[in-house]
């Protein structure tokens, strides 16, 4: 890992600021960090919720990973479009999901995402751009293409943005979607978050380079390597990137080096790495209180503002679970209901 | 015959009436392209998109690279966002590289987004043996596909039904994978002029006789009806069903001929267990059309092993005219 997140921040004068705060008003910028409460106390919820029965399956968390999913779609609209990976849950908030909707999901209830068919893996919100969650690794690689050439065909500007972890680097799919992106020069952005484990395996283990985007060079595109713990730094790779998209110059591959606090799922012992290392990332390098204290010394927000949005964050995942709570469930006899579009 | 007003029409070819088909619904719905390896310039491997980049330019007739999980991903991810993309894969053994995105993603995406999204992709197979080509290169695994809820799976016999269902398909919301047997490309039928579908999921009755039912998928409803006319001069009145969908399977058609002639024979290319004809025998074997059976349900499949490279062996694998012939006349007149 060479990820070199530390607390707090080096001072500066206005003009060398970080990229955020010269491109995004204030009001943006604390909408990115209510974003990251949003996910990291969505996540202790469901988590939580998990634990209590309340929520089935398995879940795969991004406790950790907030300024990568934040950092990314900070500058995206609606019509921009995701495709997420299993551990979702951060892309799907960050692209401005309903937490609500979200925990009515996770509890398998109607008023849920995917209306209780999809669970966490599959977790989507369409109408905020995000065309899902994945159970494969790597399934919404050459998809992402595919709808980054919907992009192109219509000419509709939209830039698409490919969130995949370090394992799905290893997959032929990767392979096979970067090569098409590059060769049709698509207005998509290709996201590895790398945090360091594929389950259990380390990247060192599985990967032959040093980094994954050292592999941009093989397609021919630009393969950038951010702190995935630093949102200003993922926001400003993820801007040239975009702006390399939208002039139709083609993909970017940007590797934003995270580390994930929880397990790979529920089944995880934890036996692959050392207390000490989750213990360092937690306390040295976590993404929340690393933007919070920018955030402060730049004057964007101070102590009590920082309560207030914690605050009003907690209110809205205990109404969230609320919520899910007293949905309905789906009935049986729609068992098949959504197989295929009913059709007049 | 089915939907629409069908003008005149003229003999063409089943590689022809796709092509019609595709170029048809190019010239209707800017959103429908066409992608896969070599279907430009080069016309395809079997020359079904032929000169369609010429008329259409490579923006619509793209080439792939040789990556069928890409390229099948690609044509999701495309259906999904509002395109109505029609992949070829060059074999359809090669749907073996692709079955993550046919299978997990295409398939399933709709359910598990709980309704939010659809599908409207087409993917074309060449499939089927006869052509020399051997064991990765003659495969009809149409009922892998036919095992998946989600997808369509089609299968026409014949050229006229070739571009009828592939429009339908390209019409349909959902994602419609279409087998097209390599030795049929070149037969050649009635085909109307201009725009007509066909509907997907429903049998047609090619031949009415009243002593056995046979049902057969693709190529084989041609080696049916060769054997029907063979045992019409012995007095055997066999009603041929071509299925023409593997999923959804239109029981119905087949259950109402069962009830009437009270023998069923399946006849497919695919091999034999766990094929289409198990499915056809356990489906009646459920309906009310057991008890109308006289004798046991005869299955005609391909043999359990690879399609072999030798013409005689190949040939020797999957069901050929004269052992239609000989099981339908051992099964309607009780010699088995």
């Amino acid at each position: 890992m060479s990820a070199t997140a530390k607390k707090g921040v080096k001072k500066s004068d206005g003009a060398n600021q970080p990229f955020i705060y010269r491109q995004y008003d204030q009001e943006k910028l604390r909408d990115a960090l209510r974003k990251m409460y949003l996910i990291r106390q969505f996540e202790e919820g469901a988590e939580e919720s998990y634990m209590r029965g309340l929520i089935h399956g398995t879940m795969h968390l991004s406790i950790g990973q907030e300024a990568s999913a934040v950092g990314i779609c900070l500058g995206l609209s609606d019509e921009d479009q995701i495709t997420s990976t299993h551990r979702g849950h951060g892309h799907c908030i960050a692209k401005g999901a309903d937490v609500s909707r979200m925990f009515a999901e996770f509890f398998g209830k109607t008023t849920g995402y995917c209306r209780g068919r999809g669970g966490s893996m599959h977790i989507a919100d369409v109408s905020t751009g995000n065309l899902g969650a994945n159970g494969i690794v790597g399934g919404g690689l050459p998809i992402a293409v595919g709808a980054a050439l919907t992009a192109k065909k219509m000419k509709t500007d939209n830039v698409v943005v490919c969130f995949f972890g370090d394992g799905a680097n290893n997959e032929g799919a990767f392979h096979e979607a970067l090569n098409m992106a590059a060769i049709w020069k698509l207005p998509v952005v290709f996201v590895c978050e790398n945090n360091g484990y594929g389950m259990s395996t380390s990247v060192a283990r599985a990967t032959a380079v040093p980094n994954i985007a050292d592999r941009a060079s093989a397609y021919a595109m630009p393969g950038v390597i951010v702190d995935g713990n630093v949102v200003s730094d993922v926001a400003e790779a993820m801007h040239e990137a975009t702006e390399r998209a939208r002039n139709g110059e083609g993909p970017t591959l940007i590797e934003c080096k995270t580390y994930r606090y929880r397990g790979h799922s529920k089944s995880d012992r934890n036996r692959y790495r050392t207390k000490e290392e989750i213990e360092e990332w937690m306390t040295e390098r976590d993404p929340i209180e690393a933007f919070e204290a920018e955030l402060v010394e730049f004057g964007v927000i101070d102590t009590a503002g920082i309560e207030e949005i914690r605050e009003s964050v907690r209110k809205e995942i205990e109404a969230g679970i609320e919520f899910a709570k007293e949905s309905p469930m789906p009935e049986v006899a729609n068992l098949e209901k959504y197989v295929y579009t009913e059709q007049a | 015959m089915d939907a629409q007003v069908e003008t005149a029409t003229r003999e063409l070819s089943y590689a022809q009436a796709i092509q019609e088909a595709m170029a048809i619904a190019m010239e209707r719905d800017e959103r429908v392209f066409l992608m896969g390896e070599d279907i430009g310039v080069y016309g395809g491997a079997f020359q079904v998109t032929g000169d369609l980049v010429e008329r259409f330019g490579p923006e619509r007739v793209m080439d792939t690279p040789i990556s069928e999980l890409g390229g099948a991903g690609v044509a999701v991810g495309a259906a999904v966002t509002g395109m109505r993309p029609i992949f070829e894969f060059q074999f359809s053994d090669f749907a073996t590289l692709a079955m993550e995105q046919i299978v997990n993603q295409a398939a399933k995406m709709r359910y598990m987004l709980g309704g939010a999204v659809s599908v409207p992709g087409v993917m074309r197979f060449p499939a089927g043996s006869g052509t020399g080509a051997a064991a990765q290169h003659s495969q009809s695994l149409e009922a892998w596909l036919g095992h998946v809820p989600g997808l369509k799976v089609i299968q026409p016999a014949t050229p006229h039904d070739a571009k009828g269902m592939l429009l339908a398909a390209i019409e349909d919301p959902d994602p419609v994978m279409i087998y097209e047997h390599k030795i049929l490309y070149k037969m050649k039928g009635e085909v109307p002029e201009g725009y007509y579908t066909v509907p997907i999921g429903k049998a047609e009755v090619r031949r009415e006789g009243a002593d056995l039912t046979i049902v057969a998928t693709s190529i084989m409803v041609h080696k049916a009806l060769d054997a029907a006319k063979q045992l019409a001069e012995e007095g055997i009145d066999v009603e041929v069903i071509d299925l023409r969908t593997v999923r959804p399977m239109d029981r119905q058609t087949i259950i109402e001929s069962v009830c009437k002639t009270s023998r069923l024979m399946c006849v497919y290319e695919g091999v034999k267990t766990l094929g289409v004809g198990a499915e056809i025998s356990a489906m009646i074997a459920e309906s009310e059309a057991f008890d109308y059976l006289d004798a046991p349900v005869v299955r005609l499949g391909g043999a359990e092993t690879p399609i072999p490279y030798n013409p005689e062996l190949e040939k020797a694998t999957v069901p050929q005219v004269d052992g239609i012939v000989k099981a339908a006349r051992d099964l309607a007149t009780g010699a088995r």
